[in-house]
């Protein structure tokens, strides 16, 4: 090929032009293929509330529903189980004071992370990489002399408290996620939903 | 008259597609070391065991359903229903396990003749490359029978992703296609399984191959032979051609590999759990997690250095640098030799622990994370990263012996 009488800046800058055009191309190509991955239309739409009769649970029992495809539980604790909450050092735990604002509304950051302090609403998904915990009573699995009752997570090792706050030296970084939710009567919760007035 | 027809085509295509140079460049004129011994015979193994997989895999997609509701059921339908289903699905799963049996060897051969080191460098970053796209076909695969473990487990690995500052929430979102695994994510692993992974590991494997046969095969002396060739024939005075001599001795080495292979599909085809886990014979329960989540063998070692790790973040970046640490391995052996039989005590003993740690992890992923057991996991987690890490330093110090100029080879 004869270069001779070639204008090579005008050259160089015409393939510049047409490999940064073609690449542009390619990625608005790209696009809708990539977002024919995110949840779909029904997928998103699936999350409907749902309501949960409590009426039957007995103190120290946990009931599962499902919400969002998720597992929540709902666990009635006893007197006991609120009185262990303050005795947990609270250098043993990550986030005492529920200062992370993505892990519960705002009515339920307070000491017991709950609407009614009786009742445990909650995501029952480790905050680490998605199993989903065991209910773990005080003297269950193996745990220890000190283990105060909470959950204990079987892949990994984590451990989360009565109410659901992580216990330092594990893997998990966060607390267990508290879902909206409110009361409709003394027996009945409907998950998904923020109280009236409440600010989510 | 037939030969003088046959001749004449094979001209006729030869003008129009180099058939005969390429049979010769990869076959029959390719010169292969005389000295390989039996750790040479898991390359060709592993990719017998690729084609077996595509075949049945293909067959298997006959009868498979990927859809949440059905596909638990489609696959005991094959087991039960299915002429000779129950054959092809555990020839695929005692296959998938076989595939990492042969890559791991494979690899721990590299890693003893020094296979990795220049000019192989690139060679073995190909290889790791199609490691990579195997873990990933493995794992996307594991989700498709839809049983507890395979639930389970794709929420676990998915939820790594999340580990990842700022992008992590988003990303695990759209690598699922739904708030939490569900039938967007079956399709869609379905489909990576099928045509996206296999594909990029049949291109892999072809580039690994060129890479190959362009520059040619170490050996167990780690003496390159294109260095010694015949004055007349240009040939190397220590190679021989790899058809038919190669493709001979594979042949014997492929007839006790399915012995072996055979032995497993038909007596133990669950491997007593190690192949096929108990949990995963439980349809998927999105509510309950198994009491004890364990991955497939051949991910465990990378598992336990996860789990051995307290924080969400630093556990994934140490899992995924233990997979960075075989890619830069050529670049961290600054010994003067490659194969283990001219290396001195520290190499030698420097790999000794990292087997022993590499088996030890793999043992501990598969146990549930008491503390004793953590403590354990972290200290080979340690060894495991040591073994890299301090190998500029041990590799350069260590007293090896001289490499000879000739292959060690007796008749």
């Amino acid at each position: 090929m004869s270069t001779e009488g070639v204008n090579t800046s005008r050259r160089r800058f015409l393939i510049a032009a047409t490999s940064a055009v073609g690449g542009a191309g390619v990625v608005f190509t790209a696009i809708p293929f990539v977002a024919s991955m995110q949840p779909s239309a029904k997928a998103q739409a699936a999350g409907a509330p749902v309501e949960v009769d409590i009426s039957k649970l007995e103190p120290g029992q946990m009931m599962t529903v499902e919400w969002r495809g998720q597992p929540v539980w709902v666990v009635r604790r006893t007197p006991d189980n609120l009185a262990d909450l303050k005795k947990i050092p609270a250098d043993q735990l990550r986030d005492v004071n529920s200062e992370v604002i993505s892990q519960q509304p705002p009515y339920a950051k307070n000491e017991t992370r709950a609407i009614k302090p009786e009742y445990l609403v909650m995501v029952g998904i480790c905050t680490h990489l998605g199993c989903s915990p065991t209910y773990t009573k005080i003297g269950e699995g193996g745990l220890g002399a000190d283990w105060k009752g909470g959950f204990f997570c079987p892949c990994h090792g984590s451990r989360f408290d009565m109410a659901g706050r992580v216990y330092t030296g594990v893997p998990a970084p966060t607390n267990m996620v508290i879902p909206p939710h409110k009361y409709l009567s003394d027996s009945r919760v409907l998950v998904g939903v923020d109280p009236e007035g409440a600010k989510a | 008259m037939i030969n003088k027809m046959l001749t004449d085509l094979r001209d006729w295509v030869d003008v129009r597609f180099p058939m005969t140079e390429t049979w010769n460049y990869h076959l029959a004129q390719y010169y292969a070391p005389k000295n390989f011994n039996a750790w040479y015979y898991f390359g060709s193994l592993a990719l017998l065991v690729f084609v077996l997989q595509i075949v049945t895999g293909i067959f298997l997609t006959m009868n498979y359903k990927p859809d949440a509701g059905m596909a638990f059921a489609s696959v005991e339908y094959i087991m039960r229903d299915v002429d000779w289903g129950w054959l092809i699905r555990y020839l695929h799963s005692t296959g998938a396990s076989f595939f990492f049996i042969t890559v791991y060897l494979h690899m721990f051969r590299g890693l003893m003749y020094g296979s990795y080191k220049k000019p192989r460098e690139l060679l073995w970053v190909i290889g790791m490359f199609i490691y990579l796209a195997l873990m990933a076909e493995a794992f996307m695969g594991y989700l498709l029978p839809w049983g507890q473990m395979s639930f389970w487990g794709a929420q676990v690995i998915i939820s790594l992703f999340g580990a990842i500052p700022w992008i992590g929430d988003a990303l695990t979102l759209w690598v699922r296609g739904d708030y939490v695994i569900a039938d967007a994510t079956l399709n869609r692993f379905f489909a990576f399984h099928v045509i996206l992974v296999p594909f990029i590991l049949a291109a892999l494997v072809f580039v690994h191959l060129v890479a190959l046969h362009h520059v040619g095969s170490n050996n167990p002396d780690g003496v390159e032979i294109k260095k010694n060739k015949d004055p007349v024939t240009h040939k190397p005075v220590d190679g021989i051609p790899f058809h038919p001599y190669y493709t001979v001795k594979d042949i014997v080495g492929i007839g006790v590999f399915l012995i072996i292979f055979a032995a497993v599909v038909f007596f133990l085809p669950e491997f007593g759990g190690w192949f096929l886990e108990k949990d995963n014979f439980i349809p998927a329960d999105p509510m309950k997690t198994p009491e004890h989540i364990v991955p497939l063998w051949y991910f465990t070692p990378f598992y336990a250095i996860l789990r051995a790790i307290p924080d969400k973040l630093l556990g994934v970046i140490a899992m995924g640098g233990a997979i960075v640490m075989l890619f830069i391995l050529p670049w961290l052996d600054r010994s003067p030799v490659k194969s283990i039989r001219y290396k001195g005590p520290l190499f030698k003993t420097a790999l000794v622990i990292f087997v022993i740690s590499f088996i030890a992890l793999g043992y501990l992923g598969t146990q549930p994370p008491t503390p004793v057991l953590t403590a354990f996991a972290q200290l080979f987690s340690f060894l495991y990263f040591a073994f890299f890490i301090l190998m500029p330093w041990y590799s350069s110090i260590d007293e090896c012996k001289p490499e000879p100029t000739r292959v060690n080879f007796s008749h």
